[in-house]
């Protein structure tokens, strides 16, 4: 039996008075577009950075490929390729200089790191806007870039934390076109948070509901939505198990964290 | 983009220490190598740093010289001077580097940096070079602005070299100190407010600015306490040739490095959770 991308059991973690993790246990197969969808505050951003190694997890175990978040960090690592859910490039460098650092950072043979820096801006089509400060992108393009310094590492899973909020329409269909194309290209498995159900429910093989920081319902959605009969969408899946209206914004965290981010991007 | 690669065996481990360690040169190197490229992107800023640190040796320097209050042995006062005016701005770059990593923390930069195979110390030594290099390149203006108005400089490549050095330590030093100050009180607001409580003193409280002995004997005491001291001590003696003791100068200065960095590394989890 080959080995499961993403393996979570029991995982908890409570952040002073807030049990952010409840017992999270769910898995993601090699290969597959896998969504994890839920309110504000349901614990997807904390089950994240239990899987990329930022957060050593109070309770429960979570493995990546086999290996285990809790020692063999930095093999983990090596595997992955995240994006927070901030935008997080640096808007003082231009973008040449952000994927340049990323290709230091995972360590890229010095012969091969040109033509892997000349790769993943071709794949993101940022040559052209390669050599202009981050603060010049559009959101879009931010994204885009923050995607090739994700991908230097040929990681075997991306882990995507709502990478398509603040973006307009286009722009969201255009990053998840990518997304689709780099699965379909390399095999490669990714992790997404969403907070549009009709992302969701276009892009993922399966999805698990979270709410409060549990799994309250996994499967793919046409199984969800037929669990609860004919003519379901995928909205009405997302009120069945989290008993909230979708929150299309944000968190005032998010807004304010947005923002501040625009801010420095100028 | 070609298939991924072969699989890692399943029992792979890669310490913090190990990975670390190994990895320690290269993130130095391409944190120092980062810091020059944000240089080259914004040259206005090394204008305007200059400017204040231009305005002590122009009007505190050349009036203190004009006067003859300070005693400061043979050599002119706007000289004796200068090395410590060197050691100021390269302080406050360091302290401003420090509030700098909670804005990247703020923004998301930081988390990203700490989900790459790169320890916690690996980081935070790298970025406190990367402030040393800032610090050597505005240090390097102030020099060239002090030879223009006539200090007499020692030109020995050997001791401009060490002088780059002994900034570059220092100011590793000051960015540590600031960061660990950032994973204590964990708001730029707060930092903000202790970084200008703290830059003052630790520049006033130092033979920066006149010599310790004519300090009354409590701010000696802190001023030999104070790096800020073995630091100006050390360029003297490297630029101007005064009697110093360098040896002492960068142990101590090394010594708080080292320190500097283990502080900030503890706490930098604190920070980035
Ligand atoms: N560093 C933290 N300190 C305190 N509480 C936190 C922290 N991170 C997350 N939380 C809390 O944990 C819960 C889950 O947060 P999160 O995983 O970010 O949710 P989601 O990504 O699903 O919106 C929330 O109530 C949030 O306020
Ligand atoms: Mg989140």
């Amino acid at each position: 039996m080959s080995v499961q991308a993403v393996e979570c059991a029991e995982l908890r973690h409570r952040f002073g008075s807030v049990q952010a993790l409840d017992g999270v246990s769910f898995e993601v197969r090699e290969g597959e577009i896998f969504g994890l969808l839920g309110p504000n505050g349901a614990g997807k951003t904390t089950t994240m950075k239990v899987l990329v190694t930022l957060l050593r997890p109070q309770a429960g175990s979570a493995r990546v490929f086999g290996l285990d978040v809790r020692r063999q960090t930095m093999a983990v690592r090596r595997w992955i390729g995240y994006l927070p859910q901030q935008l997080s490039a640096d808007g003082a460098l231009s973008g040449y200089e952000n994927v340049w650092l990323f290709t230091r950072l995972y360590d890229v043979p010095r012969r091969e790191r040109q033509s892997r820096i000349a790769e993943v801006l071709s794949l993101m089509d940022l040559q052209e806007a390669a050599g202009r400060l981050v603060k010049t992108y559009s959101g879009g393009m931010v994204r885009r870039l923050e995607l090739a310094q994700a991908l230097v590492n040929r990681p075997r899973l991306l882990i995507l934390d709502e990478p398509s909020i603040g973006l307009d329409p286009v722009a969201r269909s255009d990053l998840w076109d990518r997304v689709r194309r780099l699965r379909s290209e390399t095999g490669m498995t990714v992790l997404l948070t969403t907070h549009y159900m009709d992302e969701a429910e276009q892009l993922c093989e399966r999805v698990a509901l979270m709410h409060r920081g549990r799994i309250a319902a996994i499967g793919a959605p046409e199984e969800l939505k037929a669990g609860l009969g004919p003519e379901t969408t995928m909205d009405q899946v997302f009120r069945h198990y989290t008993g909230s209206q979708i929150d299309q914004v944000g968190s005032i965290r998010d807004v304010r964290s947005a923002r501040r981010t625009a801010a420095r991007l100028g | 983009m070609s298939a991924v690669r072969a699989e890692l065996p399943r029992d792979w481990v890669e310490t913090h220490v190990v990975s670390g360690l190994r990895t320690l040169p290269s993130r130095v190197g391409t944190f120092c190598r980062l810091e020059l490229y944000r240089v080259r992107h914004d040259q206005t800023e090394l204008v305007t740093r200059a400017i204040q640190p231009a305005l002590w040796l122009l009007v505190f320097g050349e009036t203190f010289s004009h006067f003859h209050v300070i005693p400061t042995g043979k050599i002119p006062y706007l000289d004796y001077m200068a090395p410590g005016i060197m050691a100021q701005s390269a302080l406050f770059i360091a302290i401003f580097y420090g509030i700098q990593i909670i804005w990247e923390r703020d923004f998301g930069i930081l988390t990203r940096l700490l989900a790459t195979p790169t320890a916690g110390a690996a980081l935070v030594t790298g970025k406190a070079f990367a402030a040393g290099v800032r610090a050597a390149v505005q240090s390097f203006i102030i020099f060239v602005l002090s030879a223009i108005l006539g200090v007499h400089l020692n030109w020995n490549p050997v001791h401009l070299l060490a002088a780059v050095l002994v900034v570059v330590v220092s100011a590793a030093f000051f960015s540590c100190l600031s960061v660990t100050i950032a994973g204590l009180v964990l708001t730029r607001e707060r930092l903000m407010g202790i970084g200008q409580a703290i830059t003052m003193p630790l520049f006033f409280a130092s033979n920066a600015l006149y010599p310790v002995r004519e300090m009354p004997s409590w701010l000696q005491v802190l001023s030999r306490i104070n790096p800020l001291s073995y630091e100006v001590d050390a360029l003297r003696g490297l630029l101007l040739g005064t009697p110093s003791d360098f040896a002492l100068d960068a142990m101590v200065l090394i010594a708080a490095m080292l320190a500097g960095i283990a502080a900030a590394s503890a706490l930098l989890r604190r920070l980035a959770s």
